[in-house]
């Protein structure tokens, strides 16, 4: 498996940062293995964290009353999980469980918010990023509430 | 004197309107509210068909729906409908029960044409119940598995429990087919992907530069589904949907199919993306 330096340069989330930038990014990452069921973070735990799934499959989770534990999204291989480091009250605003047997690298988001405040432009580089997993999310959430696949809005006239 | 033009070699519109019975020889429930029915004809003489095309099933007595052929286009035996029961026609079909006889007229409308797909990749998106029409065209390759390239289906549904032909699916996997599901939400026993169906593009194994793609599901998820695939460089000439109207005499007559310029029931229900790449996106068209 290649190292956290290696792998970086490849990842489109972090495509277009110069080498020292990475340096600077790999030195605040870890990898980490998950068994099946293992949680990387829980809602509402201080979001110091955010990871990219190298291997396997991770949950993305929240609770209801009613509902019960409910999979809003899944990412697999090249994902990225968490965005709630970069944006105050820096508080995990989801559960995520390993899907199954998984790899992960987590970054240290606290760690990178500290270099994140003395230097803008990897703020506003990094900021660039989160933001595109946001809406990519968002969008996701958007559709879903269309309920696309035959809500009660369907009708004889339409049934293919 | 100006020459009238040579008449097309359609059925005449009497019997064009006058649907064939057919007997309900089975039925299979596929999900809470979707089920399959296999019909013979009384008259002993099969329906045949393309992959795509449409017939109007008649519950007698409560009207006519316009439902896709799901079954097998080459092979003997039951013509085979999978529909949703959303409505009171297609309510009406959900209770009939072995040796009911109903009314289909057709088929109607354009097809696939998967054949265009030859030597080249294949892809399948399927949005819920639209799995059911590409069912044909997927069973079309998979017995010409060595004419086409690699062939992937992308599929997504509601929640797992709403996932059409999923004892299939594993068997298609088998005969070399790449299967991609996808469901909106899932409950912790889920083991399987959460998501849009468009997040699963990026990561199947095809050529966009060699690709034919067809898709199928509601409209907004075709639209997006059709923007992924442009954008991971399919040609949207490439790239055909199947659209749904509100079909009523499925000859081009009525009206009430009418896409501006089209008739979803002669010109469609397939019809290539780049044809109606703007239609998709407008309102009250």
């Amino acid at each position: 498996m290649r190292t956290i330096e290696q792998y970086l340069p490849d990842h489109p989330f972090f495509e277009g940062l110069d080498a020292p930038t990475l340096a600077l990014i790999a030195g605040c990452a870890t990898n980490i293995s998950l068994a099946a069921g293992e949680y990387l973070c829980h809602e509402g735990d201080a979001a110091d964290h955010f990871f990219v799934v190298r291997r396997g499959r991770v949950a993305i989770e929240v609770h209801g009353p009613a509902a019960g534990t409910l999979v809003l999204d899944t990412a697999d291989e090249g994902d990225v999980v968490g965005w709630s480091w970069l944006v105050p009250p820096y508080v995990s605003t989801f559960d995520a469980r390993a899907a199954e047997a998984s790899g992960v690298v987590a970054f240290d988001g606290a760690c990178l918010r500290g270099k994140c405040d003395t230097d803008a432009h990897l703020g506003y580089e990094l900021m660039k990023r989160v933001t595109q997993v946001m809406n990519g999310r968002l969008v996701a959430a958007q559709m879903r509430l269309l309920d696309l696949y035959g809500g009660p809005g369907a009708t004889d006239a339409s049934p293919r | 004197m100006p020459r009238l033009a040579e008449p097309t070699a359609v059925q005449p519109v009497e019997s064009a309107m006058v649907p064939r019975l057919f007997r309900l020889v089975d039925r299979r429930q596929d999900t809470a509210d979707t089920f399959t029915i296999m019909l013979e004809p009384n008259d002993g003489v099969p329906l045949a068909f393309i992959p795509g095309q449409f017939t109007m099933l008649s519950a007698f007595g409560v009207g006519e729906v316009p439902i896709s052929v799901s079954g097998d286009a080459h092979v003997a035996g039951p013509l085979q409908h999978t529909v949703r029961d959303v409505g009171a026609v297609t309510h009406a079909l959900a209770r009939t029960a072995v040796g009911d006889v109903m009314g289909v007229r057709g088929p109607y409308g354009t097809g696939w044409d998967v054949a265009d797909g030859h030597s080249r990749d294949v892809v399948f998106v399927g949005g819920g119940i639209g799995l059911a029409p590409l069912r044909p065209a997927v069973l079309e390759v998979l017995a010409h598995r060595e004419d086409f390239g690699r062939v992937v289906l992308m599929y997504g549904a509601r929640s797992p429990e709403e996932l059409l032909f999923v004892d299939e699916l594993k068997q298609w996997e088998d005969q070399g087919m790449e299967v991609l599901v996808t469901v909106d939400y899932g409950r912790e026993s889920w083991q399987g992907r959460v998501g849009l169906v468009t997040k699963l593009i990026p990561r199947a194994g095809f050529d966009p530069r060699s690709t034919l793609a067809l898709i199928c599901g509601p409209e907004v998820m075709m639209r997006h589904t059709a923007l992924a695939l442009v954008g991971r460089g399919v040609r949207s000439s490439r790239i055909r949907v199947s659209l749904e109207r509100n079909m009523r005499c499925g000859v081009g007559l009525c009206g009430h199919c009418q896409y501006r310029e089209l008739f979803v029931c002669v010109d469609g229900p397939v019809l290539p993306y780049a044809q109606v790449t703007g239609l998709l996106g407008l309102r009250e068209v």
